[in-house]
């Protein structure tokens, strides 16, 4: 196996600037990616994360900004200078071309030789197990062999960063947890760098090492998986990724540095956040850690139950109509009166600023 | 009960007759397609069938006297060179303009404006763009005028009732047709593949060759037939733009003379007919070069 | 797509745009010539006409006898019209909806008649209606007519019917709905904008179209642009600005229905379905 990333210290966007018009597509993004790294970038369709890659790529020029691999600037350079791998959401295939030439193009338009070409398409075609189907046109494959010639396409140039756009949206569940594994596999595989772009959560938790959240075209937070997921910088983030409670409310001071926050009349503890400390405030709370506790302060009646395997997870309503989403281990019966209760360390306390307000309570009041 | 049971078993009755039909595609919603294909067929298929008829019984002669007719007559075989000498250049000048022009439009977002006023010519018709450039085109008119103020030429040039009025006006009502189809073709190209491309490494001048054209070629193939056949047709413009006893007598023309001038439909069926023949032929030869080339969907798999 | 950036191909798509720009010019330049001509006095090897005046318009309208003319225009075009959508849209609803042993053939059947020239079957077609002493008439002119228009119906059709949700069909046929009041209820008010769209293609097209008519018709029903062609081809007789102000008077009755028609349709997507049967 002879297919390696070439080697380079980090890739780094400065200020990476993209509108449309009056429109800002992409607004100020700064970030730097170490090589070897999985980056992905997650956000809500419209977000600026695709925008994102085809700068990165070239297909899109700045309107502001710089973007550097190592000391080299690369944003006035065109895609083809760039030397980037790409796979593309609908893999753009060639569709004249069998699979080896598919693959081999990359090295071709380098004026490689032709023996070098054959043995590096040859390489890549193992490195994602399909060297069975070099001579087939697109046409005949699978959407998930499809989806590996589109990866060996990218990878056989050894570029230093492959660009993934959505890749797997377009396969069904069972492929999509597969082809997950197999990209984390030739990831590690080459050490090159990978930004990832995606709008599914599960995805990014399970592929990236560093998560870029994106909203309306600027980086809302940069984290590993867990901190993302436990500790959502922002009520918007925390919204995007699976609290689905998000409560208006007043906050002030509690004990041991947690904040009091009123909840459906009741009032529970939860960890400031944004240095919050009193006046209006969001607070967020996933379904699993929202249940039904002996002395739970939240008194809410069961709305809807459903019965997801292992346990229970429904909505209930409290006294003043706040709906809440929870999870519960004993059968949850329509109308009955729960008592719900949270740790204090899952119910995060957020101020209530216009900047980061989450969809579901924008002023038109549409939920995503 | 159990003679019952063998009893029904043993006489399998056949479904009516609707539901049989039925399960072969055939029902009352199908039967909406009968008028428009009776039609076709007592007005297109029919009048060829009966053409092709008439052609082999000649006023005088026997019954292959109207095409020894033809082929012995230099008036009359010299319109199919006459008519090719026309059709092929004008068809090619017409996609290598359309190719270009198709290449641009594609990047563009307004391409509606554009496009109507190039479509325009269709509309007005080959009778009233011969009108227009009899006037256009003539010694006094507006083109010879500029090009002789701006002292390009000291003369007048002769475009009309020769072979360039023809050529001209082939081109003004030929390029929008030729340019709408190549268009939709190029615009049926996935863009991702020629962004693909370029993160691979494939320049804009590769990025054509490599990408664009193959994928093109079963396009061309169409265009230049659909085109070619159009131009062969060329009627009005070679009477009343051309010279039609001389250097632009093409095969409708003498195909119409010998019907409604000399009143001999069967010779005029027979010229019909060895019109329909040349056309086919370059069809078939189009598309069989075609065959050697991939014409899958230009799309990029199956996403 | 990729924009261009170097010098070359900044170049290279400026020449582009000149042709194009030339082209449109010498277009626009050509129907100049006929609307200035119509108006002039007397233009005679200058750049404009002496004077201006409108009474060409008047000395065609009579000379011609624009009036019939028209009339018998808008007589055919209209029957035409109403013919092929009658014939043609349930047609393409059967091919749109069914599959059925012989389709392909009835889709070739609906294609040659648009990709066989007029002059082409138009002699052998003339040749039937003269036998059968339909030619000359005004109908034999609209059957002539019919032959691509009906075809072309059904081809734009069928996209248009494709794209409504067969549910919304099935749904309406539990409730009770036969095909009569299927079509009446659910598919007219659904396909009207394509119905629309295709009936004034079908009727642009049809006061354009020359060689069937020419070939078919007698001298009381001569469509404008027949009429047109001979007083071209007479020209030498009557004066040049006469013959222009009919072309003039062709022209906006043609381009009124066009710009209608286009602000219903894209015709790039006609020309892709057409060459998409085409291909197969």
């Amino acid at each position: 196996m002879t297919i390696a990333s070439r080697d380079f210290r980090e890739l780094r966007l400065d200020g990476v600037s993209r509108g449309f018009g009056a429109l800002n597509a992409l607004k100020d993004v700064t970030l730097t990616i170490q090589r070897g790294e999985f980056i992905t970038l997650l956000g809500p369709s419209g977000c600026g994360k695709s925008t994102a890659l085809n700068c990165v790529a070239g297909l899109l020029p700045l309107t502001g900004g710089s973007i550097w691999l190592d000391d080299r600037r690369l944003d006035q350079l065109r895609p083809e200078d760039r030397g980037f791998g790409m796979v593309f959401q609908n893999y753009a295939l060639f569709p004249h071309m069998n699979v080896r030439k598919n693959v081999g193009f990359g090295l071709a338009m380098r004026n490689e030789s032709k023996a070098d070409i054959d043995r590096k398409v040859e390489d890549a075609l193992n490195v994602v197990r399909l060297s069975a189907q070099g001579g087939k046109l697109p046409g005949q494959l699978s959407g998930g062999q499809q989806q590996r010639v589109a990866i060996a396409r990218a990878i056989v140039i050894e570029p230093p960063l492959v660009l993934m756009d959505e890749p797997l949206s377009n396969l069904d569940a069972k492929l999509r947890l597969e082809m997950r594994a197999e990209i984390r596999r030739i990831h590690q595989y080459l050490g090159s760098a990978t930004i990832y772009v995606t709008h599914d959560q599960d995805e990014a938790l399970s592929l990236a090492d560093r998560i870029v959240v994106l909203r309306d075209g600027t980086i809302r937070q940069v984290g590993t998986p867990a901190e993302l997921y436990s500790r959502p910088a922002h009520a918007d983030v925390a919204e995007f990724m699976g609290y689905r409670n998000i409560i208006r409310t007043e906050a002030n001071p509690g004990s041991n540095g947690w904040v009091n926050v009123g909840i459906g009349g009741a009032e529970i503890a939860g960890t400031p956040l944004e240095g919050v400390q009193r006046g209006r405030a969001i607070a967020a709370i996933r379904p699993e850690d929202l249940s039904p506790v002996g002395n739970g302060p939240i008194v809410a009646r069961v709305e809807t139950a459903e019965y997801r395997g292992r346990d229970f997870y429904g909505t209930a309503r409290t006294e003043d109509g706040t709906e809440l989403y929870f999870r519960s281990e004993q059968n949850a019966a329509v109308g009955e009166v729960l008592h719900l209760g949270a740790d204090p360390a899952r119910v995060l306390v957020y101020a209530d600023t216009a900047a980061s307000r989450p969809a579901e309570l924008a002023p038109n009041g549409i939920a995503a | 009960m159990t003679l019952a049971t063998t009893h029904s078993v043993g006489v399998t009755e056949k479904p009516p007759l609707r539901l049989r039909l039925q399960q072969k595609g055939f029902d009352g919603v199908t039967l909406l397609v009968l008028p428009a294909v009776i039609f076709v067929l007592a007005l297109f298929v029919y009048p060829f069938l009966y053409g092709l008829v008439l052609s082999f019984q000649p006023k005088e002669g026997g019954w292959l006297a109207n095409y020894s007719k033809f082929f012995s007559d230099r008036f009359l075989y010299g319109t199919i060179m006459t008519t090719f000498r026309l059709a092929v250049p004008v068809t090619i000048f017409n996609i290598a303009l359309s190719v270009p022009v198709a290449m641009r439009m594609r990047l563009m977002r307004r391409q509606k404006v554009l496009t109507t006023i190039l479509v325009l010519p269709i509309t007005l018709g080959t009778v009233l763009v011969a009108q227009g450039l009899l006037s256009y085109l003539g010694p006094q008119g507006w083109l010879n005028r500029t090009l002789l103020a701006a002292h390009l030429i000291s003369h007048p040039i002769a475009l009309l009732h020769n072979y360039w009025g023809v050529f001209l006006s082939l081109v003004i009502t030929g390029f929008p047709f030729t340019f709408l189809l190549m268009l939709s073709y190029v615009t049926g190209i996935d863009g991702s593949l020629e962004n693909a491309a370029a993160t691979l490494g494939a320049s804009a001048a590769q990025r054509f060759r490599a990408i664009f054209v193959p994928l093109l070629i079963p396009g061309l193939a169409i265009t230049f037939c659909l085109s070619f056949v159009q131009a062969v047709s060329v009627f009005p413009s070679a009477v009343l733009l051309g010279a039609p006893a001389g250097p632009t007598r093409v095969i409708s023309i003498a195909a119409y003379e010998a019907a409604f001038e000399q009143y001999d439909y069967s010779l005029a069926s027979a010229i019909a007919m060895i019109m329909a023949l040349v056309q086919l032929a370059i069809v078939a030869i189009v598309l069989a070069a075609r065959g050697l080339f991939y014409r899958g969907p230009a799309g990029s798999g199956k996403g | 797509m990729i924009r261009q950036r170097t010098t070359g191909e900044k170049l290279w798509a400026t020449a582009v745009w000149v042709v194009v720009g030339f082209f449109v010019l010498n277009i626009l330049a050509v129907i100049a010539t006929v609307v200035v001509d119509s108006f002039a006095t007397r233009w005679l090897g200058t750049w404009l006409p002496a004077g201006y005046t409108t009474r060409w318009y008047y000395e065609a309208w009579d000379e011609f006898q624009l009036r019939d003319v028209l009339i018998v225009t808008f007589e055919i075009v209209g029957i035409v019209v109403l013919l092929s959508g009658l014939l043609g849209v349930p047609a393409a609803y059967a091919m749109a909806r069914r599959e059925f042993p012989g389709k392909r053939i009835v889709m070739l059947l609906f294609l040659l008649p648009l990709l066989v020239p007029p002059i082409t079957f138009g002699i052998p077609l003339a040749t039937v209606l003269y036998r059968t002493g339909l030619a000359g008439t005004m109908w034999g002119v609209i059957l002539a007519n019919l032959v691509p228009t009906l075809p072309f119906v059904i081809l734009v059709m069928i996209p248009f019917i494709e794209q409504i949700d067969p549910r919304m069909e099935s749904a309406a046929r539990v409730f009770g709905a036969g095909t009569g009041r299927l079509f009446r209820h659910i598919l007219v008010p659904l396909l009207a904008p394509g119905i629309l769209a295709a009936l004034l293609l079908v009727l642009v097209r049809t006061i354009a179209t020359f060689e069937l008519t020419f070939f078919t018709a007698g001298p009381t029903s001569q469509t404008l642009v027949v009429a047109l062609y001979y007083a071209v081809f007479a020209s030498g007789v009557r004066a040049g600005q006469s013959v222009d102000a009919m072309a003039v008077i062709y022209m906006i009755t043609t381009l009124i229905w066009l710009l209608i028609a286009l602000r219903f349709i894209n015709p790039t997507q006609i020309v892709t379905r057409a060459r998409r049967e085409a291909a197969h």
